[in-house]
């Protein structure tokens, strides 16, 4: 059932530290020793039946999962008529899948002794499930988030404090995610005898690019399976954004050896790829050190991070996982971007045409399947004969301020937003 | 065209034999400015330091705390560039200290690893402090450092493992860095009590000269490390001095510091 992949090794069977000539751990000497210890014990506890246990267990019961599959005809008039079905990880507890990843981190927290968990977050959303997770498990917690984030995410600051997480506000650098990492690294070395990084996404050194697709793999492996159960055949496309890469990389790796399934990353384009307002770290960018790890980045001449810009806090980061790195130079994934007013243009559709209010995010995904289903019809395909299986990561809670702003939604009352495409759209549920 | 070179172990090693530890001095280029920065570290040097490390400024500076942060960042929004360290290296090791550059891998492998390495070693510098570049990664900055002749002195720490102490060791050149806490650059009251501990085992482990830094701020800790160290690394108490008044003021400060420091150095021949 696994295609062999050119005839190698599987690329499921990648683990790290080096994905091809990406990963590795450039890191302080003083580092070196936890991060030995959490690749031990992953090592071990990935193929212990008991942890497997425990960790289906709340997956199940805390989370519910499985998170459905949801056909979304409406929407999909959009993208070309193909069939459009989305992974539903909005419908997580805590409202994305960032979830999947912090349960399994505490879990193993709590295995190698430590009392103490942190975290960084640009949108809020891992900041959030950490503190949950940390709430649940009994652990100390410590966010740390950028200044200008914090103010962007303002209901995701007061979520963590309920939850009983300190939360400390980075005014180093841009202030914005890359400097919440650099602040948590910071903690971990002078902390780490108690302390346990839980890293939100699948960059990092090793062993967190190979750890958190290892957690995030789930969604994919799920899709999988009610892709085939659903439509009895796999779909065309997997499509998903990336940010620093883990729902991707969670939704893509089941697919990864099924030559057949394209792959589409969705990268923030800002104001658009040819401006330098973006973050289409793959895109635009060239291979480099950053936080740890070899991979694409923006960086200037020197080797200087570059900033990157986009209206989802949750992509607003220069770097990118280096698993995704290494299938974007294998071919074996497509990486392109969605600006900023492609992903609000998905945003409010997928809300007025199925009643799903996505997260920025996942609208940058929406997006970008709306394009490809376009392009597969115009290219000849039919389109009874093209599937898409979109990753909706989170849900758009949190986004709603955004929102306001960039649709001008004040005052009191008024109409609802419609487009040019609803009139036609009105009755393709009655036909389902 | 090449400048003559002083490496970091000969000036470690004079040091030796007038009885003392040696003095390593940590300073960002383009803090305050450019040119600034380039008198700042002479001025260390005439005031006795034996070796300079010159800081190259990163956008991301994970390992460092907030005093040498800010002068970073205050140097990357002068406008400072990799160029600019390259000039202010000869310029520094025009006066015959060994003069060191501390960055982190990112810029060297932008600017091209073996081409740094060249561009160093023909301005006369003595080689690479690689706080996030560990030996196990560091495969193509060594073999450039090997074939210009520079020194590779990368970091051991309170957690290496005795394995780990020994490989470091055997992959530096130059002297090893011993950190001697657990933690970021800055200003600490006490240094840990961890640091003699760590000397000794990284010695045990196979390196000819250990230096230790985070942390040191005055000649009594300097003297108290001195004791035990082949080289006591300052480098938050120096920008900090740097920085603490404007012009030939600040380097006043730094200079009297470093006077201070270099006493300190030397007080443990009697102690």
């Amino acid at each position: 059932m696994t295609a062999e992949h050119g005839g190698s090794a599987p690329l499921r069977s990648a683990t790290g530290p080096y994905f091809g000539e990406f990963g590795g751990r450039f890191v302080a000497e003083a580092l070196i020793a936890a991060l030995d210890d959490l690749s031990v014990a992953w090592d071990k506890a990935r193929v212990d039946p008991t942890f497997a246990l425990e960790l289906s267990a709340l997956a199940r019961d805390y989370t519910g999962r499985p998170s459905p599959i949801t056909e979304v005809p409406r929407f999909a008039r959009s993208a070309g008529g193909v069939r459009v079905v989305l992974k539903r990880e909005d419908l997580n507890h805590t409202g994305s899948h960032k979830i999947n990843n912090v349960l399994g981190q505490a879990l193993l927290t709590k295995r190698i002794g430590k009392s103490r968990v942190i975290a960084e977050t640009g949108a809020g959303q891992h900041g959030v499930a950490t503190a949950t997770a940390a709430a649940l498990f009994g652990l100390e917690c410590t966010i740390y988030m950028g200044e200008e984030d914090t103010r962007r995410q303002a209901l995701n600051v007061a979520r963590m404090r309920l939850l009983g997480a300190e939360v400390v506000p980075v005014t180093a650098g841009s202030r914005t995610l890359k400097d919440a990492i650099n602040e948590a690294f910071r903690d971990w070395v002078t902390n780490v005898e108690t302390t346990n990084y839980v890293f939100g996404t699948v960059a990092g050194p090793h062993p967190f690019p190979a750890l958190v697709r290892d957690l995030q793999k789930v969604i994919g492996e799920e899709a999988r399976q009610q892709m085939l159960d659903r439509f009895g055949e796999l779909p065309t496309a997997v499509v998903a954004c990336v940010g620093g890469g883990s729902n991707a990389m969670g939704i893509f790796h089941a697919f990864l050896d099924d030559p057949d399934v394209a792959l589409l990353g969705c990268e923030a384009a800002g104001d658009g790829v040819d401006t330098d307002r973006h973050a289409a770290t793959i895109s635009k960018g060239s291979p480099g050190v950053l936080h740890g790890a070899k991979s694409y980045l923006l960086q200037d001449e020197d080797g200087q991070t570059i900033e990157s810009h986009s209206i989802s806090a949750g992509l607003d980061y220069p770097g990118v996982g280096p698993e995704h790195s290494w299938l974007a130079d294998l071919g074996r994934a497509t990486y392109r971007g969605i600006s900023d007013a492609e992903a609000m243009e998905a945003f409010a559709l997928l809300s007025r045409t199925e009643g799903i209010i996505p997260a920025i995010e996942s609208a940058h995904a929406l997006a970008g399947a709306m394009v490809l289903g376009r392009e597969l019809v115009e290219g000849g395909a039919d389109p009874q004969d093209v599937t898409l299986l979109v990753s909706l990561s989170g849900r758009g809670d949190k986004d709603v301020e955004t929102a306001i702003d960039w649709f001008g939604l004040t005052g009191n009352g008024g109409p609802g937003l419609r487009g040019a495409d609803d009139a036609d759209a009105a009755d393709e549920r009655v036909g389902e | 065209m090449s400048q003559p070179r002083r490496t970091a172990g000969a000036a470690i090693d004079d040091a030796r034999a007038q009885g003392r530890s040696a003095l390593v001095v940590y300073l960002p280029v383009g803090f305050p400015d450019v040119d600034s920065s380039i008198a700042a570290a002479r001025a260390a040097v005439e005031a006795g330091a034996d070796i300079i490390e010159l800081g190259l400024p990163y956008s991301d500076p994970g390992m460092d705390g907030p005093v040498v942060a800010a002068a970073a960042q205050q140097a990357l929004d002068g406008g400072v560039r990799t160029s600019d360290v390259l000039r202010a290296v000869r310029e520094v090791a025009a006066t015959g200290a060994a003069t060191l550059v501390m960055t982190y891998y990112n810029p060297v492998l932008r600017y091209g690893v073996a081409r740094f390495a060249h561009d160093l070693a023909a301005a006369g510098g003595a080689g690479l402090i690689t706080p996030d570049l560990i030996p196990d990664e560091a495969g193509e900055w060594a073999a450039a450092a090997d074939e210009h002749g520079l020194d590779k002195i990368f970091l051991v720490a309170p957690s290496s493992t005795t394995e780990r102490l020994a490989m470091t060791s055997e992959a530096s050149r130059g002297f090893v860095y011993a950190a001697s806490t657990m933690g970021v650059t800055g200003v600490r009251s006490a240094v840990g009590s961890g640091a003699e501990a760590l000397v000794r085992r990284t010695r045990d482990a196979g390196a000819e000269r250990v230096c230790v830094g985070i942390g040191v701020s005055t000649a009594a800790q300097a003297a108290e490390i001195a004791a035990f160290a082949d080289g006591v690394i300052v480098g938050s108490a120096a920008v900090r001095a740097l920085g603490s008044a404007p012009g030939d003021a600040g380097i006043d400060a730094l200079r009297t510091l470093v006077t201070d420091l270099r006493r300190g150095v030397e007080s443990e021949e009697s102690a």
